[in-house]
C-alpha cells in the first residue's frame, strides 16, 4: 500500500455528484481514520449511498477527488478494490448458488489463491454462524441469512476497509444483533469499517465517528458523544394532562421556549433548550383550563430527536 | 491478462450454473431452436443440405443470446450484476466472462440440431474440421452480439422483446429461410448488414462446400472481426453505463 494521508484510510476532498439538475452530493470532504468504525448517517436520500458508490467506483465523480489506502479511486480503481470490501443495501449474491459456492466465487474473483480458498470461505460461514447451511441455495436463506452471508461474502479476501451500505434495514432485532456484533468483532480484528445508515441508534451505538449528512451536505460530525454535547443542549419535557390531552397546536401556543412540540401516544414531548419557563407554561395551562397534570417528566434528547434537530436546522 | 481470463473463466462457471435451468433460458435458447428445426425436418420436402447450416446457425444464435439475455438482464434486475464490477478486475474481463456462458449455451443449443441434420442428410459435412472451426467461430460472435445488445438495451426488462425482434428479423433476412440470392435487391444490403448473414454463409460453406454470395474467406474473417467488434464493444458500454 502507498503512503496514506497521515491518519486517514480514507480521504475525499471536495466530492460533488451532480445528476442533471440534481446536486446529489455538494461538496463534502471528510477523512475516515485507520481501524475505527466510521458512521455516515442521514436521511434517505441525503447522498449517503451516491458517496459511497462514487468512492467504490459504481458511480462516477462529478467533481473533488478521493483515496483510498492512499490510492486515487478512479485512477487507481483495481489496487482500491484489492483493499475494500462492499456491502450494498440489498443482498444481491447469486440465488441459485450455495452459501460455499457464493463465497467460493466470491473469492476467486478477488484472486485468493486456489488453496486458501476453501479455508477462507469456511471460517467465514463459521464466523457469521452459517456453517449448518453451508449447503443451502442463496435463495432459500432468511433476509438476516442471507444479508450475513452478503457480509461474509465481502470479506473473502481479507479486506482492510469494510463498506456497509444499510446492513440493518429490514431485519429483526435478533438479526441486526448479530450484524452489530459481527461488525464490532471485524473491527477488533483491524478493519476500519465505513457505515452508511439512516439509523439513528445504530449509528450512535456502534460507530466511534458520525458525519451526518443532509441533502448531500455534511452538516454535523464528530463521536456520539461530542455531538450530544454540541447539539444537546436539549431536554425533552414529557406531559400528560387528565382527562385529556389538548392538542399540539393549542399546547404550543401556550408554551413559550419550545422548540418542538408533538403528541406520542398518550402524552405530549416537548423538545426545549430551557425547561423551566416550559413546565411553568404547562402548569399555568393546565389551571387555566381546569385540566390535571397526570405526568410530568424531564429527560435529555435522545439521539434520534438529536438527529431530526440537526438536520430541521438545514 | 492471463490472471483476467482465468477469471472471465469463473464468471462463465457462475452464469452457466445460475442460469442454465431458468426458463428463458431453455424455452429460447434449446426448446425453440430445436423445435423449430424439427418443424422443417417433418414437413414435405423434409430438410435440405442448404437448409442445415441455417438451422445450425439459428440454434447458435437462440442458445448464445439467450443466455447473455439471462445472465445480464436478470444480474442487472436483481443488483448482482454490480457485484461483478466490485471485483479487481476490467471491464473486459467481465463482457469476455458473459460471452463465454453464452458460447457454451449456443454450443448446447447447436449440438441436438446437428445432430439432427447428420442423422437425416445423406451427405456428410464438405469440411468436417473447418465445420467445427466455424461453429466455434460463429457462436463465438453470436455471444458477443447477444452480450451488446443485452448491456445496450438501458430497460433491462425490455431485452427479451429487443432480442426477439433482433432474431426473427435475423431468422428470415439472413440466409437462413430465405436464400439471400431470391431476396429482392434493395434488401440484400439489409441481410449484408447483419451479422448473422456471414455466420450462416461460413457455416453453409463449411457444411455444404458451396455459398451463395458470400466466399468463406469473407464470411469467416468477417464473422470474426465482428465478435471481436462486439466484445470491446460491450466493455465499453459497460464502462459508460456507470452513472
Amino acid at each position: 500500500m502507498s503512503a496514506d494521508d497521515g491518519d486517514c484510510i480514507i480521504t475525499v476532498r471536495n466530492l460533488v455528484k451532480k445528476y442533471d439538475n440534481l446536486q446529489a452530493v455538494d461538496h463534502i470532504s471528510f477523512c475516515v481514520k485507520k481501524n475505527e468504525i466510521f458512521g455516515f448517517l442521514g436521511p434517505n436520500g441525503a447522498g449517503k449511498t451516491t458517496t459511497v458508490r462514487m468512492l467504490v467506483g459504481l458511480s462516477n465523480i462529478t467533481e473533488g477527488e478521493a483515496r483510498i489506502g492512499g490510492y486515487d479511486v478512479v485512477r487507481d480503481y483495481k489496487k482500491v478494490r484489492r483493499i475494500i470490501g462492499v456491502v450494498p443495501d440489498i443482498s444481491n449474491l447469486y440465488s441459485e448458488l450455495t452459501a460455499l459456492q457464493n463465497l467460493l466465487f466470491s473469492a476467486a474473483m478477488y484472486g485468493v489463491p486456489k488453496k486458501y480458498r476453501q479455508e477462507r470461505a469456511e471460517k467465514l460461514l463459521k464466523f457469521f454462524g452459517l456453517w449448518k447451511m453451508r449447503n443451502f441455495k442463496f435463495k432459500n436463506l432468511s433476509k438476516g441469512l442471507k444479508r450475513r452471508l452478503t457480509i461474509a461474502a465481502a470479506l473473502t479476501h481479507n479486506p482492510k476497509i469494510l463498506f456497509l451500505d444499510e446492513p440493518t434495514a429490514g431485519l429483526d432485532v435478533m438479526s441486526r444483533r448479530v450484524v452489530w456484533e459481527r461488525i464490532l468483532e471485524l473491527n477488533k480484528s483491524g478493519v476500519t469499517i465505513f457505515l452508511t445508515t439512516h439509523n439513528v441508534y445504530e449509528a450512535f451505538h456502534i460507530c466511534d465517528r458520525i458525519n451526518i449528512i443532509n441533502k448531500g451536505r455534511i452538516v454535523a460530525s464528530g463521536t456520539p458523544v461530542e455531538l450530544g454535547r454540541k447539539f444537546s443542549a436539549k431536554e425533552v419535557v414529557e406531559v400528560a394532562f387528565q382527562p385529556v390531552n389538548p392538542s399540539v397546536k393549542e399546547l404550543a401556543k401556550h408554551v413559550t421556549g419550545a422548540l418542538s412540540v408533538k403528541s406520542e401516544k398518550d402524552r405530549i414531548e416537548i423538545v426545549t433548550s430551557n425547561p423551566i419557563p416550559v413546565i411553568e407554561g404547562l402548569i399555568q395551562y393546565a389551571k387555566l383550563n381546569k385540566l390535571n397534570i397526570s405526568m410530568l417528566s424531564l429527560r435529555g434528547a435522545d439521539a434520534e430527536e438529536l438527529f431530526l434537530q440537526i438536520v430541521g436546522e438545514q | 491478462m492471463l490472471d483476467e481470463l482465468v477469471k472471465s473463466l469463473y464468471i462463465a462457471g457462475k452464469d452457466f450454473r445460475e442460469y442454465y435451468l431458468k426458463p428463458g433460458s431453455l424455452s429460447w435458447g434449446i426448446i425453440f431452436p430445436f423445435v423449430f428445426a424439427l418443424a422443417f425436418i417433418t414437413r414435405r420436402g423434409g430438410i435440405t443440405e442448404w437448409l442445415a447450416p441455417g438451422m445450425i446457425s439459428l440454434a447458435l444464435f437462440f442458445g448464445s443470446t439467450s443466455m447473455s439475455a439471462m445472465s445480464i438482464v436478470f444480474e442487472r434486475r436483481i443488483g448482482s450484476f454490480e457485484r461483478l464490477l466490485l471485483f479487481p478486475i476490467g471491464y473486459n474481463c467481465i463482457s469476455l466472462g458473459k460471452s463465454l456462458s453464452s458460447f457454451i449455451m449456443g454450443i448446447i443449443s447447436a449440438i441436438p440440431v446437428l445432430l439432427l441434420t447428420l442423422i437425416i442428410l445423406p451427405k456428410p459435412p464438405a469440411f468436417t474440421l473447418l465445420l467445427t472451426i466455424t461453429i466455434l467461430i460463429t457462436t463465438f460472435t453470436s455471444s458477443t452480439f447477444g452480450v451488446l445488445i443485452s448491456f445496450l438495451v438501458k430497460d433491462p426488462t425490455q431485452v427479451m422483446t429487443v432480442f426477439n425482434i433482433v432474431r426473427f428479423t435475423m431468422m428470415f433476412l439472413s440466409d437462413i429461410i430465405i436464400p439471400i440470392t431470391m431476396m429482392p435487391h434493395y434488401v440484400i444490403p439489409i441481410s449484408l448488414a447483419l451479422p448473422l448473414t456471414y455466420m450462416t454463409e461460413a457455416l453453409r460453406y463449411a457444411y455444404t462446400g458451396s455459398y451463395d454470395i458470400l466466399p468463406p474467406e469473407i464470411s469467416i474473417t468477417v464473422s470474426l472481426i465482428l465478435g471481436i467488434l462486439f466484445l470491446v464493444g460491450s466493455s465499453e458500454v459497460i464502462k459508460r453505463s456507470k452513472p
